[in-house]
């Protein structure tokens, strides 16, 4: 049989061979023999691998009159059911939670046709990407727990390609809607981001969308307005304030009569953030992130823009030998490139596979080969994470203390001639490296780097650090703004430009993690610190202040936020979920959530990627680009007046930056047919449809029109293979189970057919050049005073050693893949996994302050006293404090900063 | 078990068993030695390269005893060996002699436990492995103690450890027990559970020769082969091999259970036929008792009808004949046993012992106990022998990862075919015929078999 058959190139594989036909029938037979026929209460009933295979071959008389076997199930957490009895052991969630993973708690007990999957006792499945388990089982022992909530089947869902909003890592996802409530999301493939897994977060967030927070009618002081009054007193106000802008300009350059700020958001799309811009002029249009924050994430976009490092595709990820982390706690700050490293790790091709002639197709031969290897991940972080476990070695230190280790790193890749082969740049800008590196080197930042202990063991470390960096041929770096440290992040990239890339790009690949789902798209559409907006109002220069799906209390301390919103006179809030900014704001209007807008995201590798709409929300809630443009016109601005479309925004922005014009190309537009038809959200077998609104009325609604995207809110329209950006469902004739993504792949494991969706904004030069031409243009990008491009040559200064103090310590922020992320939050399920604030010490700290676990601590932080519960955490250099970042209901603080201890006696 | 030593023979003829003592208690190492143990070993330090000792092992022609009959010399010679070679190899001894009727390994380490600790040290030494690994059956206590013992007493005496017998090579020989699963006994899925892992099978490549256990280049021999190895070394490939009747060569031990006069275990020339090991060794049928068939090499193999039992035992005749020589332990079947119950508890005993990996084997071995069971019991069909022929096919040759269903299904094809009047007769009569097992022929009841059934 093919299935036991080792497959060679230029094998042919005949599946209609008689015998093949007969014996494909029996497995099916024999794997229905235990399998209860309960499909009907099932909820993988209408996507199951196993009806599907039990119909295709023909399985439809019972020949086995004997007892099933039955086991008892585990509760496995607020994610995940578990249904065992339905199993037909094929080991993919093994292989999948364990192999790929790297959970601890699931194994596979017993034998014969007894093996059971799951844990070894009732409990929350413990790995970030448990909800995998829900597609990779091809039956329904584990399903989606939150569905099972509000059931509903595949066919019944309507459905649309969305980008997961959760992260900035940028996933794609198909969200599923019922009854204007969203459903579930399931993965959405995309080879070059997220290939056929989400992890938990993304997973799970969605129940935001339905939440009790959501903002679905304005809110006013005075009641009673419509939400059409509103927006005409609101455009009056506006125009008031404009106008007294026009007359202004042209006499004196700082207008006597205040006028509007814009205050934009890394979680609203490109359009929402490019109408706001639009609407309240360029200078007046601030980004809306903290401002620490903004200056990492403009650098971040500034470094991937300079080059020469591409930033990573998933694929370039898998076709490393190396990966270095810097700064980053992957699990927690963007999933999903902790599950690549994870795949990549146990994957990525070795010498002794080779020598060995374990073919790639030979999973189980390659995973236990990789288990004898040395790893090839190397960590240097602030604290430890769960990809240490997979590390060949990790160096946990002070932020500064890991930009010096990779400025020593770069230094010692240099002074010991490096060993470029792969993509060796040109012997040119080599010489001018090689002395660049002389002079860094001469700074000595490898030979001080002793901060965390003898100086002997640090440059031992360094020396392995190094050892294994020279030897990789195809590195890639992946660092962030988590840490919240700019001196690591200009490291980060000196570093990757030290060290050979995949040809043709001239430095390794370097990845750098922003925290948001469009925080790249925000600061390559350009803005203002918060700061200078907070400024603006303070001098009383602030009449109406129009902030958009933002919640300041995140960004900035809540004394300036709240004297902000106090001296704006006018707030507009247009968001989708309630937010603290919201209880000072003149006026409310709901905005539509990530499902229910069609938009552009930027990820942080600065692919721009298209969600589409998968619900119409009920009035008036509507995009926020929608609202702007609404108050535009209420207004008599020429500004996004005539708006009516997405397509009318991208297209004025596409003219107005052109280096942005790439964005507006990502998906067809929302004139594109197929064989002259829209591409239906709802399954030709979706059902209901004329008795579900027969509470409010019998006569079925006309389907609403969306003039947003070429889909359309019917089961109408083009029912075979839609374009890949516009795939609503995974879904071929005989294929209800998400096996069917296959058939629309180039090939199993590739593409989607056509390419994956998503086009990068942003794409270094290849050769490194003085002067970028990328970063010449990017300065009108950021009205923030550019930063001299530097030179791909020349290193950043290392910042001075991190020296532990005895009464303060450095906060640095830790990450909570369920917790940090402000929309998750509002998601019950992922609520329930995130942690309650808590102060964490390192071991030595903790005593040296008679700190103990879980007993609160006094702590005094930029002018904050705060009562947190202690938590040990062993890994945190001495010095080093963390604090857990975004929990709700958790004031403001840009860290890293300093944490004074209270003691009892009251003194700090 | 009777009859531990063949008499009449001189020791160099029967190398296996030549230190076994006379009283019946296990050899130490004192008689082991009286009986020219370790000789090999220190010839082979003294005098053999590595290479050297392969060389006379792929010369004897030692084919693996624990039933698949792979050459042992060639498994060594496969394995990286000189300067360049992985400094981490193994030698695997397989002990979990959990195939039903077999019980030759137990025998050959309760008889005299150093011979294996010898033949360890050899194949340690050709492969230059520091490491050895005896993986035990898990139910083998007493194996468990001897070897125990021996280990201790050949390190002692400077057989085992550092700088073994002041030459530059060292091994240490650690005793694994089993959890007590017949799917361990298979080589790579040994391996795994050596590794703490899940005992399912590897897919090869990457061979054990060069990536087996935690990925280093490993042997896994059967105890028995591995105790061939000091003969071998001692007397030279060309005189052990003259030790058996036909070209295979040497000497193996057979073994009889069932109602014989005398069951047992014989270290006899390879090549015996089988008629001699039943007739003369084990001294025939006990009166009273007909032999109806032989499951010649544990319960994995097909029936040999008792008309056949003058085949040649030996690989390539048994082959030749349609049969499989196995681990040469027959079973025999007489006619007091109901042929339809046998092979439910021997299908059963494979039902219970599938990994779990490939769907036709547990999904389909459970399914042909319980028709086996049906019929045995009276509940049969006659559709269910079309069933039972559809399982052997499904379960069959190339079906499943590993031959443990492949072979399970052997002796149920076989009976399907040898004893079709039992099937047919127990559906019919909707009942089994046979009385208690055991019962000799005149004491049996009138559900004895009938004047048609042939026996």
């Amino acid at each position: 049989m093919a299935c036991l058959t080792r497959p060679r190139e230029g094998n042919r594989v005949a599946i209609s061979d008689e015998e093949a036909v007969r014996f494909r029938a029996t497995v099916i037979e024999l794997l229905m023999i235990s399998h209860p026929h309960d499909c009907p209460v099932c909820d993988e009933g209408g996507e199951c691998h196993l009806q599907d295979m039990t119909v295709m071959t023909g399985h439809v008389y019972r020949r086995y009159p004997y007892r099933k076997r039955t086991f008892e199930n585990h509760d496995l957490g607020p994610f995940v059911t578990h249904e065992m009895n339905r199993c037909i052991q094929c080991y993919r969630c093994l292989r999948f939670y364990v192999d790929y993973a790297g959970g601890h708690d699931f194994d596979a007990f017993g034998l014969r046709n007894e093996v059971y999957f799951g844990r070894l006792r009732d409990g929350a499945l413990d790995s970030e990407f448990s909800g995998n388990l829900v597609e990779v089982c091809p039956v329904g022992v584990f399903d989606d727990k939150t569905l099972a909530a509000h059931y509903t089947r595949k066919w019944d869902l309507q459905t649309a390609p969305a980008v997961c909003a959760f992260c900035g890592r940028g996933c794609n996802t198909i969200a599923g809607e019922r009854y204007g409530e969203l459903r579930r999301v399931l993965n959405r493939f995309n080879g070059e981001v997220n290939g056929y897994f989400l992890c938990d977060r993304g997973r799970y967030a969605y129940e935001s969308v339905n939440g009790a927070e959501r903002v679905r009618k304005p809110i006013v002081g005075l009641s009673g307005l419509s939400a059409s009054e509103l927006v005409r007193g609101l455009g009056a106000r506006l125009e008031s304030a404009l106008g007294e802008r026009r007359v202004a300009v042209g006499a004196r350059p700082r207008v006597a009569r205040p006028r509007p700020v814009g205050i934009g958001s890394p979680r609203a799309s490109l359009e929402a953030n490019f109408a706001l811009k639009r609407l309240v002029g360029a200078e007046r249009f601030f980004l809306g992130l903290a401002d620490g924050e903004q200056t990492l994430v403009e650098r971040a976009a500034e470094l991937l823009r300079e080059g020469p490092s591409p930033a990573p595709t998933l694929h370039d990820i898998e076709a490393a030998d190396l990966v270095l982390v810097l700064g980053e706690d992957l699990t927690n700050t963007a999933p999903m490139l902790d599950f690549s490293v994870r795949r990549w790790a146990r994957l990525r091709p070795t010498v002794a596979e080779e020598r060995l002639g374990i073919a790639r197709w030979n999973d189980a031969g390659v995973g236990a080969v990789k288990k004898e290897e040395p790893s090839a991940l190397w960590l240097a972080t602030t604290h430890a994470g769960k990809l240490d476990e997979i590390a060949a070695e990790t160096f946990h230190a002070a932020p500064d203390d890991l930009a010096r280790f990779a400025l020593a790193l770069a230094a010692a890749l240099d002074s010991k001639g490096g060993s470029r082969t792969a993509g060796e740049p040109p012997q040119k800008s080599r010489s001018a490296k090689a002395r660049s590196a002389k002079r860094s080197a001469a700074d000595g930042p490898s030979a001080s780097l002793t901060a965390d202990g003898p100086a002997s063991d640090g440059d031992a470390r360094l020396e392995r650090f190094a050892a294994a960096l020279r030897a990789a041929r195809r590195p890639v770096v992946i660092s962030g703004v988590s840490c919240g440290s700019l001196a690591l992040l200009e490291a980060a990239a000196a570093l990757a430009r030290a060290l050979p890339g995949p040809p043709p790009a001239a430095a390794a690949p370097l990845a750098l993690v922003v925290p948001e789902v469009n925080s790249m798209g925000l600061v390559l559409l350009g803005g203002g610190r918060l700061s200078e907006a907070f400024r603006l109002a303070a001098e009383g220069d602030v009449e109406v202040a129009l902030v958009i799906e933002n919640d300041l209390y995140r960004r900035a301390p809540a004394a300036q936020v709240e004297a902000f919103l106090k001296a704006s006179r006018t707030a507009i809030v247009i968001d989708h979920v309630k937010t603290a900014t919201m209880a000072a704001a003149a006026a409310v209007l709901p905005a539509a959530s990530w499902a229910e807008a069609t938009g552009t995201f930027v990820s942080h590798e600065g692919r721009a990627q298209r969600s589409f709409q998968v619900m119409v929300p009920p009035r008036p809630v509507q995009p926020t680009w929608r609202w702007l443009s609404a108050l535009a016109s209420a207004a008599r601005l020429p500004a996004g007046q005539n708006w009516l479309r997405l397509d009318d925004v991208l297209a004025e922005l596409a003219r107005e930056r052109p280096d942005l014009a790439p964005a507006a190309l990502v998906a067809p537009n929302a004139d594109a047919r197929v064989a002259d038809m829209k591409i239906p959200r709802q399954a030709s077998r979706y059902s209901g449809r004329t008795a579900m609104h027969a509470d409010v009325s019998v006569f079925e609604p006309t389907p609403p029109d969306d003039h947003d995207a070429p889909l359309s809110f019917s089961m109408e329209g083009y029912r075979d293979e839609p374009p890949a950006p516009l795939v609503t469902r995974f879904h071929a004739p005989r294929w209800n189970s998400v096996q069917a993504l296959n058939k629309f792949q180039q090939e199993v494991g590739g593409p989607l057919r056509g390419g994956d969706p998503g086009v990068r904004l942003i794409e270094p030069p290849a050769v490194p050049t003085s002067i970028p031409a990328a970063a010449q243009s990017s300065t009108a990008v950021t009205p923030s005073p550019p930063r001299p491009a530097a030179a791909p040559s020349s290193r950043p200064a290392p910042p001075p050693a991190f020296r532990p103090a005895l009464d303060r310590l450095l906060a640095v922020p830790l990450h909570h893949i369920y917790g940090s992320e402000e929309l998750s939050m509002l998601s019950p399920p992922v609520a329930g996994r995130a942690p309650a604030a808590y102060v964490a010490l390192n071991a030595l700290d903790a005593e040296r302050l008679g700190a103990r676990e879980g007993r609160p601590l006094k702590v005094t932080l930029d002018e904050l006293h705060l009562s947190l519960p202690v938590r040990i955490v062993a890994s945190l250099p001495e010095g080093v404090a963390g604090l857990p970042v975004g929990l709700p209901g958790q004031p403001f603080v840009a860290l890293p900063a300093e944490l004074e201890i209270e003691h009892e006696d009251g003194h700090a | 078990m009777t009859d531990r030593h063949t008499t009449g023979v001189s020791p160099d003829e029967r190398p296996l068993t030549a230190a076994f003592r006379a009283d019946g208690r296990p050899a130490n190492i004192a008689d082991y030695e009286a009986a020219g143990g370790y000789e090999a070993l220190r010839t082979a330090l003294r005098e053999l390269a590595p290479a050297e000792v392969t060389k006379l092992v792929s010369d004897s022609g030692l084919r693996g005893r624990g039933g698949a009959g792979f050459s042992t010399g060639g498994k060594w010679s496969h394995v990286p060996v000189g300067d360049m070679a992985p400094a981490i190899k193994y030698v695997v001894c397989n002990g979990d002699e959990m195939e039903p009727g077999s019980f030759k390994d137990r025998h050959l380490i309760e008889g005299n436990p150093h011979l294996l600790i010898e033949g360890m040290a050899l194949a340690c030494y050709a492969i230059q492995a520091r490491t050895g690994y005896i993986f035990l059956r898990a139910q083998y206590d007493k194996p468990y103690a001897l070897l125990t013992q021996a280990i201790a007493e050949a390190k002692a005496k400077g057989y085992l450890g550092e700088h073994i017998l002041g030459s530059g090579f060292s091994l240490e020989i650690y005793l694994h027990v089993s959890i007590g699963r017949y799917m361990c006994g298979e080589a790579s899925a040994m391996l795994n559970a050596l590794q703490s892992d899940r005992p399912n099978p590897r897919w090869r490549p990457p061979h054990m020769a060069s990536a087996g256990l935690w990925s280093r280049p490993t042997v896994v021999n059967n105890v028995e082969s591995l105790c061939c190895v000091p003969p071998i070394v001692r007397l030279g490939p060309e005189r052990w091999k003259s030790l058996g009747l036909t070209d295979e060569g040497g000497t193996r031990m057979y073994g009889v259970s069932g109602r014989v006069n005398r069951t047992g275990a014989w270290e006899l020339p390879v090549g015996t036929p089988m008629r001699e090991v039943i007739e003369q060794h084990a001294g025939g049928m006990r009166d009273g008792f007909a032999l109806r068939a032989v499951l010649p090499g544990g319960a994995s193999t097909p029936f040999v009808p008792a008309e056949a039992i003058d085949v040649i035992m030996d690989f390539d005749h048994m082959k030749e004949a349609g049969y499989s020589l196995g681990t040469g332990t027959a079973l025999l079947v007489d006619d007091s046993v109901c042929p339809i119950g046998l092979v439910r508890n021997l299908v059963r005993f494979f039902a219970q012992e599938s990994c779990g990996w490939c769907t036709p084997c547990w999904g389909g071995l459970p399914w042909a106990a319980d028709v086996l069971n049906d019929i045995e019991e009276g509940r049969g069909r006659l559709s269910d022998l079309d069933l039972l022929e559809e399982q052997c096919w499904f379960m069959g040759e190339d079906m499943c990862f590993c031959d443990l269903a492949p072979s399970a299904t052997k002796p149920l094809g076989a009976a399907l075919k040898l004893f079709r009047d039992d099937f047919e007769r127990h559906i019919r009569e909707e009942r089994c015929s046979y009385g208690p097992v055991g019962q000799p022929a005149g004491q049996r009841s009138l559900r004895g078999p009938g004047p048609d059934g042939g026996h």
